[in-house]
């Protein structure tokens, strides 16, 4: 790979990528995302790669291995370009057809989406239910990207926007456009990212650190990773131009240890730009130069948390600190530091390609740009799902996830996981938005979407996440500690039928003073799941107290 | 190291910059309970009885004030009835751990806090970490720590290092507010290294 010393370069290098690929040639695009890979959809690539070698076919054609398509329920994928012919639970078996097929322009039938309901097939991807409803402006590309190859990214227009910041912006621009875009924190807090930058950016320091946060610990999330692993430059590509803005020479990426799939995909990743000359010293001949570390969490939750987060890449075990001080301002090593998540930094490159206004105006007023949601739970098509702010929860959970199996009545919508909060099928009207959301109790947290039928037990529920959460609490301060094991204790007694006169009123003290007193943000939201329970489900955790545990 | 002026309760204190919120008021001679908070200590934040109100560029917050900084114009409130809910809630908690310690039947009065409103779970330790703090800051000793973390936190005596340390300076149980740290070290004492009972009985 060459080593490009301009934007010319780099534009001179995309057209030579560009005029190599015929797009006429189909491109069979296998799936190697979490999911599908578990449903060994290796196989399912190695039966292509074996059928096309038998056959002699490497130069009609192209087989990839990509990253998460999203439709996770009904993998492995494999989607055909051109056309974006989706099949569906492939199998080795089916691979001597689907060639078939594609060789002749024609459609294999049986694979097809198939309408549950009516029969009908769906054959392209803007046919098929689950996808038809979304803004796929994130995840898109991924079944396009081969994640070890930057070529593929380049092919679809990567790193242009890291030229146009490095060549046509000022630092100031750049950070103005990301302002203006009202772009906001999708790791849970909803922070606006511009103001954000520039406290880093203004705050005096010998050297500033941008982060990306991949550590996605939250249960029932997994869309970081599908981004991340199935188009990992496009995150650093915003981590880059997120550094220029901040004025920052040196970033980290800290993931998760145990997958080593994205572990493999960001390494690649990372030298691949640092051979092309978009990541190192004087990045595209600018004079601006960028390093980046990649950390690993130490595979507890809290190290998700921001300045534990910070600790743990300082070598420190992952303690929270309490936060009198702003990691922005004082973050790694006591210098600025400005950490945000994977989604987060995906959304930059487009924000400076496409501009601000473009951006704004897919979303709500308080809510910009697109969401990724980890669909699970009673839903028929589960998945990761991209939709624009101000998507209405029934549209998520019934246009593309499917609605409940089994014909079941939808009893409630949990975001947030342990973090968050349940709202109930009365309130799916309520729009995919950060306020609206933190409003009713059940604010987006990183976009985990859990979607419970008639049959789920509420202080089941309860019990379950706080049961997770207290094996990830550190354990320093006494509300966190305490009132966890307390409000455990009180929750299995109910379930268990032995509830008493006065545990509403105990769960409701430990919740409150939870809330408000704890020394980290795992704390002060741990009862947050809680909290929406007392709002929407009393009645049930009144009954399962009276009664002596669940009426079944 | 300049002047700072801030309000509690109502009266104004001034103190130098870098001063805690719970130095001021020390200093001020207004009382915040504390259980975790030691002088020859780094301020730890893990027991949050010392949690107060304060009031700085139009919001009101619940902070430690055993770590929060003071700054200029802040306006803190050192009782409200969050405040002493907060406290009551915190006492009960620990009241299930050890219903008899002297510091937590007084608070217990003082708040109102109920001893037996949540379930009993007898440890005797309440986990401030004084022990564990004081002997790795002051003795840079490292013979008690803290083992696995949340709802199963505790302390434990490192029995090799404590049969090595521990005889000579004791100097933890005194600040121990439930005599935990003492009956950990016995213990320690009686499986690791049974038979060295000390003559005399235990510093006061
Ligand atoms: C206990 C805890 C765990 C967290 N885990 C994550 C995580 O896994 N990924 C993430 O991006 N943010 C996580 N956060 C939020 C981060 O602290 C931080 O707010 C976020 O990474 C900032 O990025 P953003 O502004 O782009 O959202 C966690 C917060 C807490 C309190
Ligand atoms: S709130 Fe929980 S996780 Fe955070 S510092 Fe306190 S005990 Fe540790
Ligand atoms: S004295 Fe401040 S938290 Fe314990």
């Amino acid at each position: 790979m060459p080593r490009l010393h301009s934007a010319v370069e780099l534009e001179e290098f995309r057209a030579g990528i560009l005029a190599a690929r015929d797009p006429a040639r189909p491109c069979i695009a296998v799936c190697g995302g979490a999911a599908c890979g578990g449903l060994d959809s290796a196989a399912v690539a190695g039966a292509f790669a074996a059928e096309i070698g038998r056959q002699g076919l490497e130069a009609r054609l192209d087989l990839k291995t990509t990253g998460c398509h999203g439709f996770c329920e009904k993998g492995p994928n494999v989607v055909v370009s051109p056309g974006d012919v989706c099949y569906f639970e492939v199998r080795p078996e089916d691979v001597p057809d689907v060639v078939a097929c594609t060789l002749r322009g024609e459609v294999l039938d049986r694979l097809l989406w198939t309408c549950p309901d009516t029969g009908r097939k769906a054959v392209h991807m803007d046919e098929v239910p689950f996808y038809r409803h979304q803004t796929r402006i994130l995840i898109g590309d991924n079944p396009r990207i081969d994640p070890t190859r930057i070529d593929d990214y380049l092919a679809l227009g990567g790193y242009a926007a890291l030229a146009k910041a490095l060549f046509e912006m000022s630092p100031e621009q750049v950070l103005d456009e990301v302002k203006k875009a009202q772009l906001r924190g999708r790791g849970g807090g909803g922070f606006p990212a511009g103001s954000k930058w520039e406290t880093t950016r203004n705050a005096p320091g010998d050297e500033k650190y941008v982060i990306v946060n991949g550590h996605e610990g939250e249960p029932g999330a997994f869309m970081d990773r599908a981004l991340f692993t199935g188009n990992p430059h496009k995150v650093l590509e915003g981590l880059i131009i997120g550094a220029y803005a901040i004025g920052s020479h040196r970033g980290f990426v800290y993931t998760r240890h145990d997958s080593p799939q994205l572990i493999r995909h960001v390494r690649t990743a990372l030298a691949q730009a640092e051979e092309c000359g978009l990541l190192g010293e004087d990045i595209l001949g600018s004079g601006f130069g960028f390093h980046v570390e990649l950390h690993f969490d130490v595979g507890i939750f809290v190290s998700g948390e921001s300045s534990a987060l910070m600790r743990s890449i300082e070598g420190h075990p992952p303690e929270p600190r309490p936060k009198y001080i702003r990691t922005s301002v004082a973050g790694i090593r006591d210098q600025p530091s400005n950490l945000n998540n994977v989604e987060t930094w995906a959304n930059v490159p487009q924000i400076i390609g496409r501009g601000a206004a473009w951006y704004a105006g897919i979303g709500t007023e308080r809510s910009k740009g697109t969401k990724l949601v980890s669909l699970s739970g009673n839903v028929v098509n589960g998945g990761v799902a991209e939709v624009p702010m101000g998507t209405p929860l029934r549209t998520l959970v019934y246009d593309i996830g499917g609605g409940v199996p089994s014909g079941k009545a939808l009893k409630a919508v949990h975001f947030g996981g342990p973090m968050g909060g349940s709202i109930p099928a009365s309130l799916l009207d309520a729009p995919l938005d950060f306020d609206e959301l933190s409003r009713l109790g059940a604010p987006i947290g990183a976009g985990g979407m859990l979607v419970m039928d008639e049959d789920t037990d509420m202080v089941e529920v309860a019990r379950y996440l706080l049961d997770f959460l207290t094996t990830e609490s550190c354990g320093k301060c006494v509300p966190c500690r305490e009132g966890m094991r307390q409000s455990l204790k009180i929750l299995t007694n109910i379930t268990q039928g032995r509830g008493k006169d006065g545990d509403l009123g105990r769960l409701d003290d430990l919740s409150t003073v939870t809330g408000l007193a704890c020394l980290c943000a795992l704390g002060r939201t741990s009862a947050d799941p809680l909290k929406s329970m007392l709002r929407y489900f009393k009645d049930e955790y009144e009954g399962q107290i009276a009664g002596g545990g669940a009426a079944k | 190291m300049s002047e700072i002026v801030l309000q509690i309760d109502g009266r104004d204190v001034a103190v130098s910059a870098g001063t805690t919120v719970l130095q001021a008021a020390q200093q001020a001679g207004i009382r915040i309970p504390t259980l975790c908070h030691h002088e020859k200590l780094e301020p730890y934040g893990g027991c949050r009885l010392c949690m107060v109100e304060v009031e700085a560029r139009g919001r009101t917050s619940y902070v430690v004030s055993c770590l929060y900084p003071v700054e200029q114009g802040l306006v803190v409130r050192t009782r409200s009835d969050k405040v002493d809910m907060i406290r009551r809630v915190i006492l009960e908690e620990l009241m299930a751990h050890a219903p008899d310690a002297p510091e937590l039947v007084r608070l217990a009065r003082e708040y109102g806090a109920d001893r037996d409103r949540f379930e009993k779970e007898a440890s005797f330790c309440v986990l401030c970490g004084l022990c564990v703090r004081y002997c790795a800051e002051v003795k840079g000793k490292h013979a008690v720590g803290f083992i696995d973390s949340g709802a199963a936190r505790e302390i434990g005596f490192v029995p090799e290092l404590a049969a090595k340390e521990c005889w000579d300076c004791q100097e933890c149980f005194a600040l121990c507010p439930t005599s935990y740290a003492q009956a950990a070290y016995l213990l320690t004492e009686a499986l690791a290294f049974p038979g060295r009972r000390k003559a005399h009985s235990r510093p006061a």
